[in-house]
């Protein structure tokens, strides 16, 4: 090392850079931030989370979490939360069935059912979901007929009242059943679903076609059937490249669910869009929003790493 | 795409934040505001845009409405020309982001006067006079046989979300113990689609605009207002809290249109008042008011004749309402409170003095 300059020291000269580097970004930074508190204090903005134990003022319908207008925001933006979760959850379950339908559809020896599930994705793919959740809402659900009129379908009801599940009949022109889903509700999932599952579908799709064809050829050989080659050979061997496509569309599902405010559904950001407008904290309440979405879409790339791990070749 | 723009509002405010140089208060007669307004040679307007009678696009292309007629005078205060305007069209939960940020340089957008709004602590606003007394109302389907708040107990009843309308009626109904079920828009045009396809028994806002957006329904004859006023609703221009001459300049514009309504003057006689004031120096606080003498104009940081120029521009406070929500209009709305006080209503400038 000796007779080395330092700025010839090709060890110590890359750190030097990198930390002339990091404290340059680090002076940048504290530089913002102090503006933005000054100035925001200035304008009297300063960040304050006493609000959150204000009661809200205002109520928010069909929550799984008890809520009435004299409960706290923060009580307001869990039950807003919990209504997210709800529809992401049933929304990513019925995603992943219809895409797997879809994806796997595109193999089958039926040359319509192949052309369908071909149209079903190139229709959906390229029409803003928005739109659709517009179109799902006002125009399909908004038109089903009430009362006698209502659609009956086997263990489903469908009028404008709500959707009704399992044996349900007609009390004083009001339909009654065990389980009620409204119609915003219904709507915002149907969007969330059809939308997400032509995306899944094309994964699919793409995990089944990376699978050498001498599989298929083998299953068949065999003496296999299509539907048995499909469930028991190529789909779990596909999972491995499935997965990892499929973490980042059901990231999309969770943050395409804060749409619902098109369809009149409260999730978290309706109820945070009224909180903001209510205390006028708009840094903070986008905060928690940007927060929870965060968490959200973190936990669910987390539990799909974990499933990516267990799928992926053991090698010992 | 409506989340994007909400998002970049609240971002570009917080950029706005981080990023603007630190305001240096010199005192005296600066505004910010109303050098940016001059430099840039137009006034940024955020309106509703979609209200007949208060701002909504003509067949023209072209803004008109109460609301639009403010912005107008403002601009004519200001700059001298009353189209030197540019309309923002924002929904409830935008405007105050808006304003904050420095998007829109004036709120003229049936917003409802209230403490926290005004308020430094709440979202910190600074409001013009009240340009229109309103009260929240509901309308249902005539058909419904519903007459009374009462009778939707139980009942969906749709509401745009971020109003004040919102937590009026959380109020009320929950004064009157009654259950509903809130069904909650982002936009009127959602709200009413959603109230004229049924899903909900009935729709509530301010008088003013459900009698406004009736007028635009294929069937206007089959919806009613219910006879109960669940709210008062002051509807007023509002500026940013924080520049007080710029505040001072629009409170004091509108203060002109509706002194000038108290005095007899108009759109078409403004001239021949001028010249007479001009000719007449006994007359003065004819001439006080039109600025041929004094420097109230100066003290509120515009042109000594600024009434002159809103006046010119748009008229006074009682031909605006006309104008745009009264006899001439579709809407026929009687003025009501908004009667100049000496017809006994709650239209009152304090003095030019």
């Amino acid at each position: 090392m000796k007779g080395t300059p330092w700025w010839r020291n090709r060890r110590l000269l890359p750190l030097l850079i990198q930390a002339a580097v990091g404290l340059t970004i680090l002076v940048v930074i504290a530089f913002l931030l102090g503006n933005l508190v000054r100035n925001l204090s200035a304008a009297g903005l300063l960040l304050s989370w006493r609000w959150l134990n204000l009661p809200a003022g205002f109520d928010v319908s069909e929550t799984l979490l008890p809520f009435n207008a004299e409960l706290p925001y923060w009580r307001a933006l869990l039950a807003g939360l919990v209504n997210t979760l709800r529809v992401v959850v049933v929304g990513l379950v019925g995603a992943t069935v219809l895409g797997t339908l879809v994806g796997t559809a595109a193999f089958s020896s039926n040359a319509l059912l192949k052309r369908l599930a071909r149209a079903y994705v190139e229709l959906i793919r390229n029409v803003p979901l928005l739109l659709q959740l517009l179109f799902w809402y006002f125009v399909v659900f908004l038109s089903l007929p009430d009362g006698p009129a209502a659609l009956r379908l086997p263990g489903l009801v469908l009028a404008k009242s709500g959707l009704y599940l399992g044996p349900s009949a007609l009390v004083d022109g009001v339909w009654q059943g065990p389980a009620r889903i409204t119609l915003e509700f219904g709507a915002l999932l149907t969007g969330l679903v059809i939308h997400s599952a032509a995306f899944i579908a094309e994964v699919v799709r793409g995990g089944v076609a990376a699978i050498p064809g001498g599989q298929w050829e083998a299953a068949r050989s065999l003496g296999l059937t299509h539907r048995q080659t499909l469930a028991r050979i190529v789909l779990p061997q596909a999972l491995r490249v499935i997965v990892p496509g499929l973490n980042s569309q059901y990231i999309s599902l969770a943050k395409n669910s804060s749409l619902a405010v098109a369809c009149g559904y409260s999730d978290l950001y309706a109820v945070a869009e009224t909180t903001l407008n209510q205390t006028g904290r708009a840094v903070e309440v986008v905060l928690i929003l940007l927060g929870t979405y965060l968490t959200l879409d973190l936990a669910i790339s987390a539990l799909m790493n974990r499933l990516n791990r267990l799928v992926q070749i053991q090698e010992r | 795409m409506v989340l994007n723009l909400r998002l970049q509002l609240a971002c570009s405010l917080v950029a706005a934040m981080a990023l603007g140089g630190c305001a240096s208060d010199e005192g005296g007669l600066q505004s910010q505001k109303l050098a940016l307004i001059k430099g840039r040679g137009e006034l940024i307007c955020g309106v509703q845009g979609t209200l007949p009678g208060f701002s909504s696009v003509d067949s023209d292309g072209s803004y008109k409405g109460l609301d639009v007629d403010i912005c107008r005078a403002t601009a004519a205060a200001v700059l001298g020309d009353p189209n030197k305007v540019e309309f923002r069209d924002l929904n409830p939960s935008e405007r105050f982001a808006a304003l904050a940020s420095g998007e829109v340089d004036l709120l003229s957008r049936n917003t409802t006067y209230t403490l926290s709004r005004d308020a430094a602590g709440g979202n910190g606003l600074s409001f013009a006079p009240v340009v229109f007394y309103d009260g929240q109302g509901l309308m249902v389907p005539k058909a419904s046989g519903i007459t009374s708040v009462k009778g939707l107990s139980g009942k969906p009843i749709c509401v745009e979300t971020g109003t004040t309308s919102e937590l009026n009626l959380a109020d009320r109904m929950r004064e009157l113990k009654a259950p509903y079920t809130p069904l909650k828009f982002q936009t009127s045009d959602q709200t009413y689609a959603a109230y004229l396809q049924g899903r909900c028994v009935a729709v509530t806002t301010d008088r003013s605009q459900l009698a406004a957006k009736r007028t635009g329904f294929p069937n206007p004859e089959a919806h009613v207002l219910l006879p109960d006023v669940i709210s008062k609703e002051p509807l007023a221009p509002a500026t940013v809290n924080g520049d007080p001459l710029w505040s001072d300049a629009v409170r004091w514009t509108v203060y002109g249109l509706m002194q000038a309504e108290e005095l007899g003057i108009t759109q078409t006689n403004v001239d021949a008042k001028v010249a007479k004031a001009k000719a007449n120096p006994n007359l003065a606080d004819l001439r006080r008011f039109l600025g041929v003498e004094g420097d109230f104009g100066k003290q509120v940081g515009l042109s000594p004749d600024f009434v002159v120029r809103a006046l010119k521009a748009v008229g006074n406070y009682g031909e605006i309402f006309e104008r745009n929500v009264g006899s001439g209009s579709v809407l026929k709305l009687e003025r009501g409170l908004n009667r100049s006080w000496k017809d006994g209503g709650l239209i009152y400038s304090p003095p030019f003095r």
